[in-house]
Parts: structure tokens; sequence; C-alpha cells
């Protein structure tokens, strides 16, 4: 079952990977990714990781896609043109990616040789009590980091709105 | 096959394919909203491969550093949003290679 859960939704989330990337349209690419992070989600879910799952549906598939829908819609943006590609750019391109991916998955398959499947249920330590735990006492620091960064990438957004509001 | 699931390389691999179609999507298209998501996509293929590892390890540690990186690729969202929207105003266009005001 396991198995065949992971094969369903990691297609989805390559196809819908290809998708983004192929699509002519943002509204297409953006509701691509819609696809890609809901079927992340449930892999966490596979994985163990249920808070991460929760966290990956409301903060990228609800807080951050909300925020590329609205922006689309905002600018209005339409198809993109294609332009000239150099000729060497678009011949080793595509090789160049293929080669970067098998290098990936052979450095991959060469430090994770151990055939044990995954199991569903045996990480238990995914859920939001020991995640807070660990963020609350050993990660204390950088949680409070992101606090400041939060904060700062607030006002950077308003300020970057609000001057072209006023001209 | 009842409970039998995959190996964890599988995972990674999934995630490697992610990240290379995201750097694929980054390098080859002109439209500065879809570079930006896929930027979004190499970072969740990135947090996959976080998650996988830390069932591999038995350990939550990876959780944190995927939620990290959860947080950063929100905050990135909102000004990097709010970067292509002055863009936009300045330019009214959103193909990349017409803003080259920094060339030469």
């Amino acid at each position: 079952m396991d198995g065949v859960l992971f094969l369903i939704f990691a297609s989805i989330a390559v196809v819908c990977a290809l998708n983004v990337v192929l699509q002519k349209q943002p509204i297409a690419s953006a509701l691509s990714l819609v696809g890609v992070m809901g079927s992340l989600a449930m892999l966490y879910l596979l994985l163990g990781a249920q808070f991460i799952a929760a966290v990956q549906v409301i903060v990228y598939a609800g807080a951050v896609m909300v925020l590329f829908v609205m922006v689309i819609m905002l600018l209005n943006a339409g198809a993109e043109r294609p332009t000239g590609a150099s000729v060497m750019a678009s011949a080793l391109g595509g090789p160049l990616l293929a080669v970067l991916l098998l290098v990936l998955a052979y450095v991959i398959l060469l430090a994770f040789p151990d055939p044990r499947p995954v199991r569903f249920g045996e990480f238990r330590q995914g859920g939001a009590a020991e995640l807070g735990y660990a963020l609350f006492t050993r990660y204390l620091l950088p949680f409070e980091l992101t606090s400041v960064l939060v904060l700062i990438a607030i006002a950077g957004a308003v300020v970057l709105a609000w001057r072209e509001v006023r001209k | 096959m009842s409970a039998a699931g995959v190996p964890l390389s599988w995972y990674l691999v999934l995630g490697a394919v992610m990240f290379v179609l995201g750097a694929a999507g980054f390098l080859l298209r002109r439209n500065i909203i879809t570079m930006f998501m896929s930027v979004e996509l190499m970072l969740n293929a990135v947090n996959l491969s976080f998650v996988a590892l830390a069932y591999h390890l038995g350990r939550v540690d990876g959780l944190v550093l995927a939620f990290f990186v959860m947080v950063v690729a929100a905050a990135e969202a909102a000004v990097g949003l709010a970067i292509i929207l002055t863009v936009f105003r300045n330019r009214t266009s959103l193909q990349i290679d017409e803003v080259q005001s920094l060339r030469n």
C-alpha cells in the first residue's frame, strides 16, 4: 500500500512539476504548483511527518500560492513571449540538466544502497509536540531569528509596495 | 505488497528530479513569475530530501530544518512578489530579458 501511494503521488508531483515548467500561462503554472505541493504533503505523511504535511498545505498551498495567484491577477499576466535564446544555451541546456540529474541520482543510489523499504508508522516523532519541543529547546535561537526575518520581510514588502503607491 | 514501501533512495531521487525540473524552469523560462515559481519548486524538492533523511536518521532535526526552509520561503515569496510588482510598475513587462538596465 505504501509503495502504491508513493507511486501515485510521486507521479502526480513529477507531472505537475513538468507542467509548471512547460505551461506558457503563469496561472496554469501556479495551479500545477499547487498540485506539486499537495502531493508532496501526502509524501510527507507517508514519511511520518504529520506536522510538516499540515504546514505544507497551510503555508505553501494556502498562503504562498494565494500570494502568487493574487499577483498574477493584479498584473494581468498573459502568456510569455518566446524570445531568442542563444544557440549554445538551447543546444546544451537540456543535456546538461539531464547530466546533472544522472549525477545526482548516481550519488544518491551510491550513498543509500539500503533496500529496506520506508514503512508508514515507523517514524513517530513527526507530530507537533516533538517538533515544538525541538524548536523551543535546541533550536530556540534560530526560531527567534526567524521572527526577526519575518518582521523584516513584512517591512520590506510594505516599503516596496508603498513607494509605488505614492508615485 | 501489504505494507511494503519503496526504498528511501526513491524519495531522494524524486527530490532530485523535482530539483532539476525547477532548475530547468528557472533557466529556460522568460517570465519573472514563472521563474519565481521554479525557485519554489526547487525549495520544495530540497524539503522532501530533508523530511526523507529525518525519517532515515530517526531524528526530528530534519523536520525542523524543513520548517525553517518553509518560513524563509514564505518571507522570500512576500518580498520577491513585491519586487516583481515594482518592476512591473516601472517597465510594464514581466519578460526577464526586458529588464536589462544594469547591462553594460
